[in-house]
């Protein structure tokens, strides 16, 4: 469907994209400089925020593994679009679970 | 007028299987079990599911002498418990979720797309193992005991209750969870990256367009069975809590996640099977399609809607009304899509010319069957009726119709259509279509009674009745039998043909697709030069001019 009018772009786009180890070792750096924040935010009580910020920074960790470690980010946009559809489903998937519990509290009608 | 066909043999006395073909290209069974060749693989997973279904088949017809009478007499309750769930675990995952893409589509979409092969032949192969592995982890599950939780794995009997064999079972369905993702993840990049020259995505057969919204249904959705059976397992094992109260859990989440991927799986499951109804419907009225575009997209739409109507499955569970309402009005616009595809093919009927070869009887079958079981599947997604009907009789019907009359109507219609390619030779056409006929009549005696059981009340899944539900059970057990002779017969008279039949020639039924055009069965490598599409799907004046033009240079 998008296909066809970006299929040119999409090749040239494919030629396969070196990344520098400068790159990659900044990236490693920080995935474990925010493993070690996780370990330490574990130790201070921050009542619902323990869970929050534990998964705000996995979020962060798995895109960056995504974006660098898996290329996400010099690849075609087809590729791009099938990562973000995952995305989307799972949004779905939380979105909808949730509301359902959220909704249970207002009662009957 | 009366024997009018479309079927145009080559002459028997000198016709000739080719002898240079993807069958004895290469002999003995290391060249079949390390093969690379959709076609091969298509053939594994064709004798491998056949025989699934047949063990499935069994079970069933345990089911049906169990409830021939009210009372709990063959066999005891929880021994019919351990039947019918084994009986859903193996025809879903085992038969319906591989049937139509794994087999027809592994061996035609390739070709149709003007491919040598799928573009990973390796996972393809590595899919078919995990398959034979998960079927071996179902067997072994059976024979030590079986599993009673249902088809469904619900929580907390599954988690807390059952001594049964849930762990190996639930592992089971998680490999073959990975076996249906490596087949949807090759056919997503096959049809992106392996299109021949000219083949614009409106010029796909809409069998590849259908088979396309299934595999991005099978690659978002079974890692959500996967995971959520995962988890069932450690609760089990380890008493993680997720879905267990006491431990802060919920076992509604259980529901959340499985039906997240289930709901989305029956149309894993039928979407492939309408693929095979719009090649069919139009090579036997020799017409194109009626809106293509429309039929092609639905097929998208019932993916992208098809992820937000699960919780319809749970209206009496205790979610929030609000939420069952959101859910309930998002299951009436799913309904909408399937409606335009039935529509289509209605309109691909009208003042074509029509003949009643087999493929086709099984396909007005599935037309007829499916309309009935999208419809009740509405009256279900309604949550006023719901509340009646669920758990009962009714919704046994219910997808008995969409996935016994609608896929495995489809999936027959498909094997007999793509059988003189497959294997060079056609099958015999009166047996074949009177077994069509047969299993038409066996199954609607089989689950129409059903629909009535239902409604008077008859609960799902229990042993024994009260003696007034007798007389239709009665019914549905009769009708079983007759569908069984029906789906014993094609897998006669199809193994008879494999030797007996007569030589098919490249395109007996006159068809436009791109697998019609070459030889049958097809060189390992599909085409000797790659093809160029240079016109529209079901394009039969196209079919008409080429062969004027091979018969004038003959
Ligand atoms: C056309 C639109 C469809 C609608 C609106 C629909 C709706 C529903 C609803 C509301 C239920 C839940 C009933 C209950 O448990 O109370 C249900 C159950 C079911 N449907 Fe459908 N359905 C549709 C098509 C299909 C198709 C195409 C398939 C399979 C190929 C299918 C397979 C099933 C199965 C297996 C169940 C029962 C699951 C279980 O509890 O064991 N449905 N359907
Ligand atoms: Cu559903």
């Amino acid at each position: 469907m998008i296909e066809g009018t970006h299929e040119h772009k999409d090749e040239t786009e494919e030629q396969i994209h070196i990344v520098s180890p400068r790159i990659y070792i900044l990236i490693g750096a920080t995935l474990l400089i925010l493993t070690g924040t996780t370990a330490a935010v574990s130790f201070v009580e921050l009542g619902p925020f323990n869970v929050v910020v534990a998964l705000a920074i996995a979020v962060i960790k798995a895109m960056l593994v995504v974006l660098f470690f898996m290329h996400l980010r010099y690849s075609p946009r087809l590729t791009k679009l099938t990562a973000i559809s995952g995305i989307f489903i799972f949004l779905g998937l939380i979105s909808m679970t949730l509301a359902d519990y959220i909704s249970r509290a207002w009662g009957r009608w | 007028m009366s024997t009018a066909t479309i079927v145009s043999l080559p002459d028997q006395s000198t016709a000739r299987i080719p002898k240079v073909n993807f069958l004895t290209k290469e002999n003995g069974l290391l060249s079949w079990l390390l093969t690379g060749d959709h076609k091969r693989i298509a053939t594994l997973y064709l004798i491998s599911i056949t025989f699934f279904f047949f063990i499935g088949g069994a079970l069933a017809a345990l089911i049906r002498l169990q409830l021939l009478t009210p009372g709990a007499e063959l066999m005891a309750t929880d021994t019919y418990d351990k039947v019918f769930s084994m009986h859903g675990l193996i025809m879903v995952f085992f038969f319906l979720v591989p049937s139509v893409p794994a087999t027809i589509g592994n061996f035609v979409i390739p070709i149709m797309v003007g491919a040598k092969d799928l573009a990973l032949p390796k996972i393809n192969l590595l899919s078919w193992y995990l398959y034979v592995i998960a079927g071996i982890m179902m067997i072994y599950t059976m024979s030590v005991g079986g599993v009673d939780t249902g088809w469904t794995f619900t929580t907390p009997l599954s988690t807390h209750y059952l001594n049964t064999h849930v762990v190996s079972a639930g592992l089971a369905v998680f490999v073959a969870g990975f076996s249906s993702i490596f087949t949807g993840l090759n056919f997503i990049v096959t049809i992106h990256k392996m299109r021949c020259p000219g083949m614009t995505w409106f010029r796909l057969p809409l069998f590849v367009w259908s088979n396309y919204a299934a595999s991005v249904l099978m690659v978002l959705g079974t890692p959500v069975l996967a995971i959520t059976l995962v988890l069932v397992v450690l609760e089990r094992t380890l008493g993680i809590g997720v879905f267990d109260p006491a431990k802060g859990g919920d076992p509604l989440l259980f529901q959340h996640l499985f039906w997240f991927y289930s709901h989305p799986a029956v149309y894993i499951m039928i979407l492939p099977g309408f693929g095979v109804i719009s090649e069919v419907v139009s090579t036997f009225s020799r017409k194109r399609v009626f809106g293509y575009t429309a039929v092609a997209f639905s097929s998208v739409a019932i993916a992208v809607f098809g992820f937000f109507v699960w919780a319809h499955h749970m209206f009496i569970m205790g979610i929030s009304n609000y939420s069952a309402l959101v859910f309930s009005l998002l299951t009436m616009l799913v309904a909408v899509p399937s409606a335009i595809k039935i529509y289509n093919w209605a309109f691909t009927l009208y003042k074509g010319s029509i003949t009643f070869e087999t493929p086709m009887l099984y396909a007005l079958g599935f037309m007829g069957l499916f309309t009935i079981g999208g419809l009740t599947g509405v009256f279900l997604g309604s949550t006023g009726t719901d509340i009646h009907l669920t758990e009962t009789y009714f919704v046994v019907a219910h997808f008995h119709f969409v996935m016994v009359g609608g896929m495995l109507m489809s999936f027959l219609s498909g094997i007999h259509f793509w059988w003189p390619k497959w294997t060079g030779r056609m099958y015999p056409e009166k047996i074949s279509q009177f077994a069509a006929v047969v299993t038409y009549i066996g199954f609607n005696l089989t689950f129409f009674p059903q629909f009535i059981l239902g409604m008077l009340g008859m609960p799902r899944r229990y042993a024994s009745y009260p003696p007034e539900f007798q007389v239709l059970n009665v019914f549905s057990t009769a009708g079983a039998t007759v569908l069984g002779v029906g789906y014993l017969l094609p897998l006669l008279y199809l193994t008879w043909s494999l030797k007996y039949g007569a030589i098919a020639g490249e395109n007996p039924w006159q068809a436009t697709g791109l697998e019609w055009q070459i030889q049958s069965p097809p060189l390992t490598e599909n085409f000797a030069e790659t093809p160029i599409m240079d016109h529209e799907a079901y394009d039969y004046d196209w079919l008409e001019r080429k062969q004027a033009s091979e018969v004038a240079s003959v």
